[in-house]
């Protein structure tokens, strides 16, 4: 029972960081369609602003909370520009195009910037501050010998705050109606006079912002960052918001939560029915087929009758 | 000239083209002329490109049908038919050799393995399509994707091929070949890209290909006119998976040397490039990207000093670049053949390239499908 909350713990911390990204998808696919393969880039990019950051400032010095804010406010802002970046350029002149153009001109932009920081700063991994002292801190004893460490509970916090914040954003601001009214229908809310192009815009700058704060959040749990580690990331946090129903936010959170929960509970479990904890990352795509050949839409998305 | 004595005199000339390319790219050359080792095997490399993009695009530019998991078909053949041959073709060998001499045998067993690997893949086209082409779109994509990633994944597990060292022969405690034998050569690669091509180009020009064509333009429309839409999806993707397969079991032979890393994502991914990059729904643009793409990266090693660390950030960028300028590809829907040089003349409308009818192709193919509202 110890070892199961304690998997469940670990499986729920890998969730939240794959929900954070997953909004980042499941938002841009709501608007235009566009599977954005360079988000998992973005998260990687997240991460190395932060290192960048903290090395800069001096801020490596030693754990403090403070230069955790810094890092991950400073990384967020960075990477909100670097995502209106990507949209501004590589998307936008190819919108009017087919499905696959975009698609091809994503992955383009995702080749691009791995290669450009494999080029730039080499591919071996950087260690990433440790601003919460979790590796020399006792994690935090709950009942029997499950434990929660610092790291953990930051990652938590963070994570539900910003979904909070974001929550908001989308359901009480007036941006935030505006950005559901694109996603219902693009050309019906330009007709309405919403500017489409400043709304597809923020709709990028939020989600990219929201995978930097992952890529952080990640490098305190584990330390190790390089230029690809945002490929395999980046597909799984993918598979969450289809699984949860691509469009929907709290379908890409529950998506999240869940793969995190089932990859870390084979790792632990697997054994005992014949998998391997070598299946951990099967376990995702397994899930994902199956889910959508029972229920097409994903978990909580709606049917969408189609028109002749 | 009647079309049979047509196409036997094609059948002679690419056969002796073939061996005589292979003679030149050998280690003795061709009348003392050869090619260094490395050409050869980008050479070789372009031919299984060509097999793979020429496959895929038969579901995906012809179809319409979104696979990003055409690595995953390869690998099951890569995997399947090495097996065979590091397991179980010495005997098969050495017991035809006694019967048609060590050449022949060599041949007959390879073409065997190569149509075992084939039919592996098929097979897994089959279990995959059936339930997946129900799907659409982007999902119908991303399940192939995963579908890929869980057959990596699985070969990644299974010990008798070597699992995550790499498969390079046999694996204590089996029993079989030490080395996965060299097979394959330009005459077996070269030879299965036109295989593919001629394929594919009749499948397209049949009456399955324009099923095959209706599904892509309009699937409900086409299922309206009484076309099974999934028997010929599911038809197509068996066939392109298992040409996939085929593509799979010569870079095996050819390379001598299996690993799971060969077939990641990235290597489908690729394969979309080949396609989109030439055109889709082009086969002689399918060829032209999967030249391009297997070239290009080669090329840019060339670049002098500092610019040779940014050769992969150089490939990507002409990639954006291209899609930015000509989203259609290269080709766009058109094909190049020898037909070209004598309908340039008679066009009437500017340079469209035209059908029987007259009526420009390009107007035909590229319907535009409204936004859904």
């Amino acid at each position: 029972m110890d070892t199961f909350v304690q998997q469940l713990i670990n499986g729920l911390n890998i969730g939240a960081i794959y929900a954070l990204i997953a909004l980042g998808y499941t938002m841009v696919y709501g608007i235009l369609r566009l599977i954005n393969f360079a988000h998992g880039d973005v998260y990687m990019v997240g991460a190395f602003a932060g290192y960048y950051i903290a090395l800069n400032l001096g801020l490596s010095a030693g754990p403090s909370l403070f230069g955790l804010f810094i890092v991950l406010v400073g990384s967020m802002m960075i990477a909100a520009i670097v995502g209106m970046v990507i949209e501004r350029f590589a998307y936008r002149p190819v919108r009017k195009y087919s499905r696959m153009t975009t698609l091809i001109m994503a992955i383009g932009v995702s080749l691009l910037i791995e290669n450009l920081f494999v080029a730039r700063i080499g591919a071996a991994p950087r260690a990433f501050p440790d601003f919460l002292g979790s590796q020399s801190q006792q994690p935090i004893q709950l009942f029997g010998n499950a434990a929660i460490s610092k790291a953990q509970i930051i990652i938590f916090m963070v994570s539900i705050a910003l979904m909070l914040v974001l929550q908001y954003i989308v359901f009480k601001t007036k941006v935030g109606t505006a950005m559901r009214a694109v996603s219902f229908n693009l050309n019906s809310a330009k007709l309405m006079g919403i500017n489409t192009d400043a709304i597809i815009s923020l709709t990028f700058a939020i989600g990219s912002a929201l995978a930097a704060a992952a890529g952080v959040l990640t490098a305190q749990y584990n330390p190790n960052i390089d230029p690809l580690m945002g490929i395999l990331t980046g597909l799984k946090a993918f598979v969450a918001a289809v699984l949860g129903g691509i469009g929907n936010i709290p379908g890409a959170v529950l998506g999240g939560l869940l793969i995190g929960a089932a990859e870390t509970l084979v790792v632990g479990y697997g054994a005992h029915v014949g998998i391997a904890s070598t299946y951990r990352d099967a376990v995702a795509f397994a899930i994902l087929i199956l889910v959508l050949l029972l229920r097409p839409s994903g978990l909580l998305g709606s049917t969408v009758q189609e028109k002749v | 000239m009647p079309t049979f004595i047509k196409r036997i005199l094609a059948l002679v000339v690419a056969v002796v083209v073939l061996v005589a390319l292979n003679a030149y790219m050998s280690r003795g050359g061709l009348f003392g002329f050869g090619v260094p080792y490395y050409y050869v095997e980008i050479i070789n490399l372009t031919g299984i490109s060509i097999i793979l993009a020429v496959s895929l695009n038969l579901i995906t530019g012809f179809t319409g049908q979104f696979s990003i998991g055409h690595a995953g078909f390869m690998a099951v053949g890569a995997y399947s038919s090495v097996f065979l041959t590091v397991y179980y073709s010495e005997s098969a060998e050495q017991w035809l050799t006694g019967i048609v001499g060590a050449t022949l045998a060599q041949s007959l067993v390879f073409l065997v393995v190569i149509l075992f690997g084939a039919l592996v893949a098929a097979v897994a086209g089959l279990v995959v399509g059936i339930p997946s082409l129900r799907l659409r779109g982007d999902y119908l994509a991303i399940v192939t994707l995963g579908f890929a990633e869980i057959i990596r994944i699985i070969i990644l597990n299974i010990d008798a091929v070597g699992g995550a060292t790499g498969f390079r022969g046999r694996v204590p405690p089996w029993d079989g070949r030490l080395l996965i034998p060299a097979y394959a050569n330009f005459i077996w690669i070269g030879g299965f890209a036109i295989i593919t091509i001629v394929v594919v180009h009749n499948i397209v020009k049949s009456d399955i290909g324009r099923a095959l064509i209706s599904i892509r333009e309009d699937e409900l429309a086409a299922e309206a006119m009484g076309v099974n839409t999934t028997r010929y999806k599911v038809l197509a993707f068996v066939i392109s998976s298992a040409f996939a397969g085929i593509a799979g079991a010569l870079f095996g032979h050819f390379r001598q040397f299996l690993h799971t890393n060969d077939f990641q994502f990235i290597r489908s991914i690729e394969i979309i490039i080949m396609i989109v990059l030439g055109g889709m729904g082009s086969i002689a643009g399918s060829v032209l990207g999967a030249i391009v793409i297997t070239i290009l990266p080669e090329t840019l090693r060339k670049l002098p000093g500092d610019l040779y660390s940014y050769r992969l950030v150089i490939y990507s960028a002409l990639l954006i670049l291209i899609m930015l300028t000509r989203p259609q590809g290269v080709m766009g829907a058109r094909e190049f053949g020898l037909s070209w040089l004598k309908r340039a003349q008679k066009r009437p409308e500017g340079d469209k390239p035209i059908d029987e009818k007259g009526v420009p192709i390009a107007q035909q193919t590229t319907v535009e499908k409204p936004k859904e509202i």
